[in-house]
């Protein structure tokens, strides 16, 4: 494998990897009013994360910084071309981020509620807008010679993308629910199972048409080989589920997670932004890649620190691992 | 900032619509970081008092000035969750030009630093009940050196646009040759400890000011908390006036090396119109400082200050404007290249001058608000010598007040040499590395329409406004209440409770 493409997969993997950490972020931040019954069940949802978002939230910044280091015409075509759309994402993340921070630091109901709708919006966004954005510049959109998005913001919302905005979306409340399952105790716990049961599966379609489509538009034999099997996943995910097996449930989510980016980013490969123009305005892998000397040096810097990074971010997980129910929420101490 | 360098016709468009936006969303980013740099290294050290001795003055300490730190760190979080994907969407000619040297030291950022930083702060956060003390301690200065290990990588990021190393052109783009001239550029190793320096400064009068005010509050009665007032005053102090100390030295080897790779903007920071042997140092201007024919401008004048400032002797000739023009067009071109991307300001000529008066105030504001805290801060500590209390209530409010100085003087710093660098994004390097420059109006992205640009700035720039307004409301309502309000009070049975040490 040559660096470009080493680092397209990289690229792919950091999404990956953001999408099943924050995706469960953001499905905890989208269930939290709706599973929690009064504030201290909402604090507990709150907490489930609190320690580890941040930290989930850097894989974005990552894969952002990636793009930019070994795909610069990637990172710029896409960011100018969904400017709107990045934008809001952008605002979303802002609120949310401080949502977290703040919402505790005054004890008054309207402040709390505020924040509950920021945090509610917040999550809701970034998972559409990227599931919209990442899906519409791989599968195909109007890009002329110099890069430029033609025929305004709205020729990004091609049917495959707004489908990819519900799939990213969808997946992230079903893995909230899985989450908060594990993660929780109690009442909140069976709530959560049953929304899992309940709207699982609901949650997961679009995703699950969308690996159909995208194997069926332009997928090979080597993507059938990661399509079945994400498909058989979600299945043995939901049995899991109504099993009771949660952790088992949480994994297999992975799995259709891992197949969706497969798809989406290998299934036009050697093609990173398709151009529906013509097809040779569009960015691949070898027309957009940086040189093989800085390729060579992020490959080192990755290469040294990914075991590092994954090291003490499981070891953080390992830390908070224990559930938490409102026995444990301490009593709002604030000025 | 809309001025004829950038060829604005009558309205707005998009160039100026986004050089506002980096301006205001940069500025304001900036006001969290030096704060956040500096507080997480003094809450670290208070920290590490706590672990050697145990005593609740430092607990109070740590807990106090870590809260503060925490509600501003928050903001400088997703402030710079903007930073990070603004070049790709305002500036993506920018992006593609510079992409081969720019997006690794931003990739070295996100995986060495913001990585570090997000893990060990939310380990530090929720960890107090979860890890042996010493651990604890361990991820507060974790996630401090992460902070100032951000700050290098963006900085040496910044340094390469302002003083381009390591790179040959090749196709018209500037392809990296070496890493290692990237990362151990002089612009960068100046620019480095200047900027983190600042931020101390910064930390240092935030302990001082909101410590007055409580040791004045609490002066008459028998106030418990009173050892953890003059503790973080006098430590503030100090660390103020040092961090100024440093500030000085590092802003001198930075105009040493302005003198010689960015020549223009020495002269903006002067106004200096012709060259002069001696140069003198203007410490203040009246009259019109924005026209390079320097016309109606009186100058308080230092003799021969400048040529010390730009080469260590009272003898060295410094360019002015007026040449400096001449030369710029010789090296790089007169007029702009014939471009529709570049709207208005294809094929006119360009305006190598940047914009005086914003560059000459700025260079001054920066040095005397930085002069003023450090000022503030050595008063300080005179006035608390040997645990002495002043009762006039002027204490508190100088010490409060002068907190917004070093604030006020990073960013003008900022400023300066942001717009002193201006035609250019990426200012030519006058010796070492040919053909590669960039400039400003050339950056910005060709397909966003200054309707969307202007839907960002206005939206970025409510949504911070309000975010700031929320930000101060909670750091006065923290700073207020004191120890009562981040200590709660104790628990007096001593069983083992499932209650977690800190929740959202």
């Amino acid at each position: 494998m040559d660096l470009p493409t080493l680092w397209f997969a990289l690229i792919a993997a950091l999404w990956l990897g953001y999408f099943f950490l924050e995706g469960f972020d953001f499905g905890v931040g989208i269930l939290m009013s709706s599973l929690a019954r009064d504030d201290t069940e909402r604090r507990v949802v709150l907490n489930t994360i609190g320690p580890v978002w941040d930290g989930n939230e850097v894989w974005l910044i990552v894969a952002t910084a990636g793009t930019f280091a070994a795909f610069p015409a990637w990172y710029a075509t896409t960011l100018s071309a969904a400017y709107l759309p990045v934008l809001m994402i952008l605002l979303a993340l802002v609120g949310r981020g401080v949502a977290f921070e703040y919402r505790g630091k005054v004890d008054n109901v309207r402040w709390r509620r505020a924040w509950d709708t920021v945090l509610l919006v917040g999550s809701l966004v970034p998972p559409a807008g990227w599931g919209l954005v990442l899906t519409a510049m791989a599968t195909g959109v109007p890009i002329d010679a110099s890069g430029v998005l033609r025929g305004g913001p709205f020729a990004l919302f091609t049917p495959l993308a707004v489908l990819g905005s519900l799939a990213v979306l969808g997946f992230s409340i079903a893995h909230g629910a899985v989450f908060l399952a594990l993660k929780t105790e109690g009442e909140i716990r069976a709530r959560a199972a049953t929304a899992v049961r309940k709207i699982g599966p609901v949650c997961l379609l679009p995703m699950v048409v969308l690996v159909i489509l995208l194997q069926a538009r332009n997928g090979s034999w080597w993507t059938l080989a990661v399509a079945m099997p994400s498909l058989v996943a979600t299945t043995a995910a939901m049995l899991r589920a109504r099993a009771g097996r949660d952790g088992q449930a949480f994994v297999l989510f992975g799995v259709l997670l891992a197949g969706t980016m497969t798809l989406l980013f290998g299934s036009e490969f050697p093609t990173i932004v398709t151009s529906t123009i013509d097809s040779a305005f569009s960015l691949t892998v070898r027309n957009s890649s940086s040189s093989p000397y800085t390729l060579g040096v992020i490959t080192w810097l990755a290469a040294f620190c990914a075991p590092i990074v994954l090291a003490y971010q499981s070891w953080s997980y390992w830390v908070f691992r224990r559930r938490i129910g409102t026995r444990h929420i301490p009593e709002a101490h604030v000025p | 900032m809309s001025d004829e360098t950038i060829g604005t016709v009558a309205g707005v468009d998009a160039l100026d619509v986004a050089r506002w936006q980096f301006a205001i969303t940069t500025v304001y980013h900036f006001l969290m970081v030096p704060l956040t740099i500096g507080l997480s290294v003094v809450v670290a050290v208070m920290q590490t008092a706590l672990v050697r001795t145990g005593q609740r003055r430092y607990l109070a300490m740590t807990k106090f000035w870590g809260k503060l730190m925490l509600v501003n760190f928050a903001m400088g979080v997703v402030t710079g969750i903007v930073q990070e994907f603004q070049f790709g969407m305002a500036w993506s000619s920018y992006s593609m030009f510079v992409g081969d040297v720019f997006g690794a030291p931003l990739a070295m950022e996100g995986i060495v630093a913001f990585m570090v930083e997000s893990t060990f702060l939310g380990l530090w956060i929720f960890g107090w009940d979860r890890l042996p003390a010493r651990i604890h301690l361990a991820c507060i200065w974790a996630a401090a050196l992460a902070s100032s290990a951000s700050a290098y990588f963006i900085v040496a990021a910044n340094s390469w646009m302002q003083h381009p190393v390591g790179v040959e052109l090749v196709a018209g783009r500037p392809r990296l040759t070496s890493i290692w001239a990237v990362l151990t550029n002089s612009t960068a190793l100046t620019a480095f400890p200047h900027a983190v320096a600042g931020g101390f400064v910064v930390a240092g009068v935030f302990l001082v000011g909101i410590s007055a005010w409580h040791l004045w509050r609490g002066r008459t009665e028998d106030d418990q908390d009173r050892t953890v007032w003059t503790g973080a005053l006098r430590f503030g102090g100090w660390v103020g006036v040092a961090a100024f100390a440093a500030l000085a030295l590092t802003g001198d080897a930075q105009g040493k090396l302005m003198f010689s790779q960015q020549p223009m903007k020495m002269a903006a920071a002067e106004a200096l119109c012709h060259t002069a042997a001696p140069a003198g140092f203007s410490i203040f201007a009246y009259g019109d400082v924005s026209r390079p024919d320097c016309e109606h401008v009186k100058s308080v004048t230092v003799p021969a200050l400048l040529s010390f400032l730009a080469h260590g002797d009272f003898s060295t000739k410094v360019d002015g404007v007026t040449p400096l023009v001449e030369r710029y067009r010789a090296e790089y071109g007169a007029n702009y290249p014939t471009d529709p991307a570049l709207g208005a300001l294809s094929g006119k000529p360009i305006d190598y001058v940047p914009v005086l008066p914003v560059t000459y105030w700025g260079f001054r504001l920066m040095i005397g608000f930085g002069a003023l805290a450090a000022a503030t801060a050595l008063l300080m500590l005179w006035l608390t010598r040997r645990g002495r209390i002043p009762r006039s209530r002027w204490f508190p409010v100088v010490g409060l007040v002068a907190i917004a100085a070093p604030f006020l003087g990073n960013s003008f710093g900022w400023i300066f040499t942001e717009t002193g660098r201006q035609p250019f994004v990426v200012a030519p390097n006058p010796s070492g590395v040919d053909g590669v420059w960039m400039f400003t109006a050339q950056a910005v992205s060709p397909g966003v329409s200054t309707g969307e640009m202007l839907t960002s700035l206005i939206a970025l720039t409510v949504v911070y406004g309000t975010l700031a307004a929320v930000e101060g409301y909670l750091l006065m309502r923290y700073a207020r209440a004191g120890v009562s309000g981040v200590l709660p009070p104790s628990d007096e049975s001593d069983e083992p409770t499932d209650v977690l040490a800190f929740a959202y």
